[in-house]
């Protein structure tokens, strides 16, 4: 078994489904950052069997809604002084920027730069969400 | 309070709102003379995009009876588009010159794109591809207030392309904030209702068939739209389902007698010229409301009224 030292300070991402982990560290682009960043996967589990682990030693603040995405199951735990100072609770967001893309070929958005695109959630069971510009329906999957 | 908001579709504008827009219509039909001037000095620009003779001509119309004036064009090849401008730097300048703005455009949610880049002026989406048409729904909504005399319990019957037709989307999604209203829903198989459409619906409150004639009967308002050439890819598609649906006089001795036959116009041929004579045929009186609705809508915006 791998160990890896306890965080004095930053955020600790738990519980994630096997095999997501590495797609958290793309979307939270954690490949930019200058800081310690230690993902594990496939670590035994009790609850899960197996899980992936994301520790990330930084003082940055990062956007985790990709996170109620990806897996809104996870924990986030944010360390400060080498103890949990804060916990976040990670729901299914009901608005997105700039994560996903509209896919719908007669959308104004397929043609111009529009920047960054605010989805909404629709349906929280299936992860639908409509593109503020044509109210057409994606998914995070999709995306 | 409108002055100044963008009317992008008609969820923008709650019923309270929108009730007080067909309030100042009824004032503007009985009492045409008291706004001859209310937007003088004022001035309307009306950007087509997209070929629309009746749709322009009655924004035109609404502004030049309230003594405002009116720029534009209604062939992008004639605008600064054609050298590549982006549809957001066309609106920013043309806020400097006119005091509310009226754009139809091929691409979905583009009226909603330039009113982020001109929240100063107000935008008007006269037509986002198949997206939303508000105005015609205004025009549809002040229709059946005057004809049917209630926005509630009714049932409407909605007849033709019900995928690519956004003035049925807009009036659809409209009629089921109003009480107790209740849709059934005609059209071949390849052009039915949305899904997107149909899940914002009361659970129950549609039906969906293929079948006008058993339709007939049971509807206060018969919607018959036109299979829109413009929107198939595949000709044949097109032609395969465009006269799908006709209706003619001998479907209508089926229907109630207070009945009302409505219809966006333009009409091809999914209405027979012969049902124009009977006097449940609304749809050309649904135009002169829709004048008179545009000039009330605009009155509000510019906070004139």
């Amino acid at each position: 078994m791998i160990n890896v030292s306890k965080l004095k300070e930053g955020i600790i991402i738990d519980h994630i489904e096997a095999g997501h982990g590495f797609e958290i560290y793309k979307e939270l682009h954690l490949n930019d950052i200058e800081d310690v960043v230690v993902l594990l996967k496939n670590i035994p589990s009790k609850k899960m069997i197996k899980k992936d682990l994301i520790k990330i030693e930084t003082n940055l603040q990062l956007d985790m809604t990709v996170l109620g995405l990806i897996d809104p199951n996870v924990t986030v735990n944010f360390v400060k002084d080498g103890e949990v100072s804060n916990k976040l609770n990670i729901t299914l967001p009901e608005k997105v920027t700039g994560i996903m893309k509209c896919r719908n070929p007669r959308c104004i958005s397929q043609y111009e730069d529009v920047g960054d695109i605010d989805f909404y959630l629709v349906d929280p069971n299936k992860k639908i969400y409509k593109c503020e510009y044509c109210d057409s329906y994606t998914t995070f999957i999709e995306r | 309070m409108l002055k100044g908001r963008h009317l992008i579709e008609p969820g923008d504008f709650s019923l309270e709102e929108l009730d007080s827009i067909f309030a100042l219509g009824d004032h503007m039909i009985e009492k045409q003379e008291d706004y001859l001037e209310v937007a003088k000095g004022k001035l309307l620009a009306t950007l087509f995009y997209e070929p629309s003779t009746r749709t322009r001509f009655s924004f035109e119309s609404a502004m030049l009876r309230l003594g405002g004036q009116i720029i534009g064009f209604d062939n992008p090849a004639n605008s600064s588009v054609a050298k590549g401008e982006t549809i957001s730097d066309t609106l920013r300048v043309v806020s400097c010159y006119a005091d509310i703005a009226v754009i139809r455009h091929p691409r979905e949610g583009t009226a909603h794109l330039v009113s982020k880049a001109v929240p100063n002026m107000p935008i008007i989406n006269a037509g986002d591809g198949g997206h939303e048409h508000p105005t015609q729904t205004l025009t549809d909504l002040m229709t059946i207030r005057h004809e049917k005399e209630d926005l509630n319990n009714l049932v409407i019957g909605v007849c033709g392309d019900l995928l690519f037709g956004r003035t049925i989307h807009s009036l659809v999604k409209t009629l089921n904030r109003y009480k107790n209203n209740r849709f059934i829903f005609i059209s071949p198989r390849e052009l039915k209702m949305p899904d997107q459409i149909k899940r914002q619906l009361r659970p129950g409150s549609f039906i969906e068939t293929d079948n006008l004639d058993d339709a007939m009967h049971k509807v206060d308002i018969l919607y018959m739209s036109r299979v829109q050439r413009e929107r198939f890819v595949n000709e044949e598609e097109y032609l395969r389902l465009k006269d799908v649906y006709i209706l003619t006089n001998k479907k209508m001795k089926n229907a109630k007698k207070d009945m009302i036959v409505m219809h966006p116009l333009p009409r091809v041929n999914e209405i027979a010229t012969e049902v124009d004579a009977d006097s449940r045929a609304v749809y050309f009186k649904q135009a002169r409301y829709g004048m008179f609705v545009r000039m009330a809508l605009i009155s509000k915006l510019l906070g004139v009224d």
